[in-house]
């Protein structure tokens, strides 16, 4: 009876000592959840869901403080992916959902008051003060947050028309033509 | 023939339609009066624009500059004046608009000074070079920039150059024309190719189907008495495409992860390999091919067009008929149908076939699959179209990927035999570009959260730094006002030495309370600083204006002092930025 009782318990120790030791030394940094959620969110920076930026949004989803459907870039398509990551039902999107877009400066107008610099989250404008300024477009993410604070008005958002670099092909309607 | 032949798994033997437009030798198309010739004729970089509207530009003139290695340069087809660089309808099948040079020409048709070389005579990376300026591409429709194609692997010995004039396509000829005729060119380029890649043996595949092809090629190794082999392959559709082609004639299987230098072999098309002989022992650069026109016309034929010559124009040539309801350009097995006949030729068009209700009659309505298996049996790569289908059509776009979709060459085999008539490659030319859009979101979101952090972090930086520097600042100035104090303590001659560090002082006894007054302090001396600094800075670009930039430029002055009010607040924190870091 002892025996059993002290084998019993020299399992348990060890047993706990080995599972405390692998909490140490397998320890996650970060949260796992928070990142799969954050790979989901498309990385626009804007804050549009009500949180700076998008890591934030990812923990906020994650600690159940918000819902999954604030986030306007990712459209319907990024709530239904978070829907299935986490489990939950699928809703339409808070705002509507907008085309993907660029922004563009009207170098004339720029006064070179360095000021969508400062707002841009990604550093996608160049320039530098009392010169003109300009987006790089292939790193600007269409958040929009330069556009208010400009003092003469002259960004614009442009939607990304399609083009031969991000034409596709399109879900098959037509037949192939065939040789014989 | 002693050489032992492989075979590939699949195909289809689809009726050719080829003995129509081998009748007449190639025609030299007349030069159109005006070209459309698109900078993106290639795989890879989109060469930069090297003309300006209205200048004078001569035949075989660049006027588009290779945009890294793997690009190719862009030349003028004919001599004449730059009309306009705008964007222009282009041979596509979106039919969306691709940045274009348009030439009006001359008439006089005036060559630039075409300087031949001796590829044996320069090092291989200058001939590479001289290949990639003259704008040599695939020209069996892939258009990948040869020289890119022309380095051997380090750690494999080169075996084979395999030549391909399998040309399987159904109408197309060619390079059944280009191989009767130019026979020698041909075998010339192969001998430029086979140095540059050190290949220990020449393999000119040609599909039996073409006999006199097959003669002149012979005959022209004969006559260069080259120990280059002709090989007459088993005509069978897709034996033209490079991978099956370089299994009949070497049996080695290429797979879609490997480049076919890994195993020793490289294949390229006749008339690649005949165009970039042009550009090094004639100097001329690529600006014109042989297209094949065919199909519902009074003369089919093969021409010799020069690039960037409209399709309507080009069309024209073989007259077409009255019932012509469309046109395909490329093949009828992997070609696409022309969205618009503005859209000129390119270096990809191999063929113009005109189209008739008759002659492609509409495909019967796609039905359910049926899983018989003839996709799978008709597949050269022995891939499971219908399993593709499947899992393309539900989008379900990661099983594509594990039955390997990047492995399809898009040959079209198994739409051709399904009994359902499902256009599979249309599905999986579908899936195939969603997972390429996906993959460049994917990066485009990975990079913009880098970006975004880094610049939290600079931001971070900044102003842990700017602290810093105040910090350091007040504790200078005070230091300063202790030394002062005790200057004028060791000035009073009888009074008591006073303490070196006076309680009296404000900032010399609580530095850390009044931080904040003197950081405060400083920045409204800063922002006067600057202010002054700004006052007296000249923009530095307006030295050398003309009169109208000058007059453009007071103008605008002259609205910002009009309107104060609007923009001088908005820029006064800016000035706080700017003004301090210089001057703590
Ligand atoms: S709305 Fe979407 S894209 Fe914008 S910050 Fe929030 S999560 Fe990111
Ligand atoms: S340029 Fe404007 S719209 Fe584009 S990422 Fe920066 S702030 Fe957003
Ligand atoms: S905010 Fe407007 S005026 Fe100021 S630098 Fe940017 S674009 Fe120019
Ligand atoms: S050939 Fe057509 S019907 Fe037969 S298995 Fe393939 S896709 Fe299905
Ligand atoms: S199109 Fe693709 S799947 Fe179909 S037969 Fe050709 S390689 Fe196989």
């Amino acid at each position: 009876m002892i025996t059993t009782l002290a084998i019993m318990a020299l399992g348990a120790i060890v047993l706990g000592a080995a599972l405390g030791y692998a909490s140490i030394r397998f320890r996650v940094e970060g949260d796992p959840l928070v990142e799969k959620i954050e790979a989901i969110l498309p990385q626009t920076q804007c804050g549009q869901c009500g949180y700076p930026g998008c890591k934030p949004y990812a923990a906020a989803i994650s600690s159940g403080e918000a819902d999954i459907n604030l986030c306007p870039p990712g459209g319907l398509d990024g709530v239904r992916k978070l829907a299935d990551l986490l489990g939950r039902e699928v809703k339409p999107l808070e705002a509507e959902e907008k085309p993907k877009q660029v922004a563009i400066i009207d170098e004339r107008t720029c006064i070179g008051c360095t000021l969508c610099i400062q707002a841009c989250p990604v550093d996608a404008i160049v320039g530098a003060a009392k010169q003109m300024h300009t987006i790089i477009e292939p790193l600007c993410t269409g958040c929009e947050l330069c556009v208010k604070p400009c003092p003469v008005e002259c960004i614009t958002m442009q939607p990304i028309t399609e083009n031969l670099d991000n034409w596709k092909w399109k879900y098959p309607v037509i037949e192939i033509k065939r040789a014989a | 023939m002693l050489r032992r032949l492989f075979n590939f798994k699949g195909g289809v033997k689809p009726q050719t339609y080829k003995a129509p437009s081998v009748q007449a030798p190639i025609g030299l198309a007349p030069v159109p009066s005006r070209l459309f010739v698109p900078l993106h004729q290639n795989i890879g970089g989109v060469p930069n624009p090297l003309v300006e509207v209205g200048e004078q530009v001569l035949k075989g003139q660049l006027i588009g500059g290779a945009d890294g290695w793997v690009s190719a340069a862009v030349h003028a087809p004919t001599s004449g004046v730059v009309l306009a660089i705008e964007k222009h309808v282009a041979a596509h099948p979106s039919g969306l608009p691709t940045l274009t040079v348009v030439i009006e020409a001359d008439g006089r048709d005036q060559w630039m000074t075409r300087t031949p070389v001796d590829h044996r005579s320069l090092a291989p990376e200058r001939v590479r070079e001289i290949l990639r300026d003259a704008g040599v591409v695939g020209l069996g429709g892939a258009v990948f920039p040869s020289h890119a194609k022309l380095t051997a692997a380090k750690a494999v010995a080169m075996d084979e150059l395999v030549i391909n004039g399998a040309e399987c396509e159904p109408f197309m000829t060619c390079d059944d024309l280009l191989m009767r005729e130019r026979a020698e060119e041909i075998v010339r380029g192969s001998t430029i190719f086979r140095d540059l890649l050190g290949a220990r043996r020449v393999l000119i595949g040609i599909e039996d189907n073409k006999p006199e092809a097959v003669a002149a090629m012979q005959e022209a190794v004969r006559r260069l008495a080259v120990d280059y082999e002709v090989v007459a392959v088993p005509t069978r559709y897709p034996a033209g495409g490079a991978k099956q082609l370089i299994r009949v004639l070497t049996g080695k299987e290429v797979p879609a992860s490997k480049r076919s230098t890994e195993l020793g072999v490289q294949c390229f098309n006749v008339a690649t390999v005949y165009t970039a002989y042009r550009a090094l022992a004639h100097g001329e650069p690529v600006i014109s091919r042989i297209v094949t026109l065919t199909g519902n016309v009074l003369q089919p034929r093969n021409w010799e067009v020069r690039l960037g010559t409209p399709l309507r124009d080009f069309a024209a040539l073989g007259q077409p008929k009255a019932d012509t309801s469309n046109y395909l350009m490329g093949g009828p097995m992997m070609g696409f149908e022309v969205p618009s006949l503005d859209a000129p030729v390119v270096k990809a068009t191999n063929c113009l076939i005109a189209g008739s209700p008759a002659l492609f009659p509409p495909s019967p309505p796609e039905m359910p699959c049926i899983r018989c298996g003839a996709c799978a049996d008709a597949c050269p790569h022995e891939l499971q179209p219908f399993e593709l289908y499947w899992f393309s059509r539900a989008r379900n776009f990661g099983k594509t990927q594990e039955y390997h979709i990047f492995d399809c060459i898009e040959c079209g085999c198994c739409s051709y035999v399904c009994p359902s008539h499902i256009p599979l490659v249309q599905y999986f030319r579908f899936a195939k570009s969603e997972i390429w859009a996906r993959e460049r979101e994917k990066n485009a979101a990975d990079a913009a959260k880098a970006r975004f952090e880094l610049r939290n972090a600079r931001d971070e930086r900044e102003k842990a730094e700017k602290a810093e520097r105040l910090a350091k600042a007040a504790a200078a100035r005070t230091a300063e006002k202790k030394a002062a104090a005790a200057e004028a303590g060791a000035a009073g001659a009888d009074a008591p030495p006073s303490r070196p560090a006076s309680p009296a002082d404000p900032v010399a006894a609580a530095p850390a309370l009044d931080a904040e007054a003197i950081k405060k302090a400083t920045i409204v001396a800063a922002m006067e600083r600057a202010r002054a600094q700004r006052a007296a800075v000249q923009p530095r670009n307006t030295d050398q204006l003309t009169a109208e930039q000058q007059k453009e430029v007071a103008a605008v002055e002259a609205r910002r002092a009009a309107s104060p009010a609007e923009t001088a607040p908005p820029a006064q924190p800016v000035v706080v930025r700017e003004g301090e870091p210089d001057q703590p």
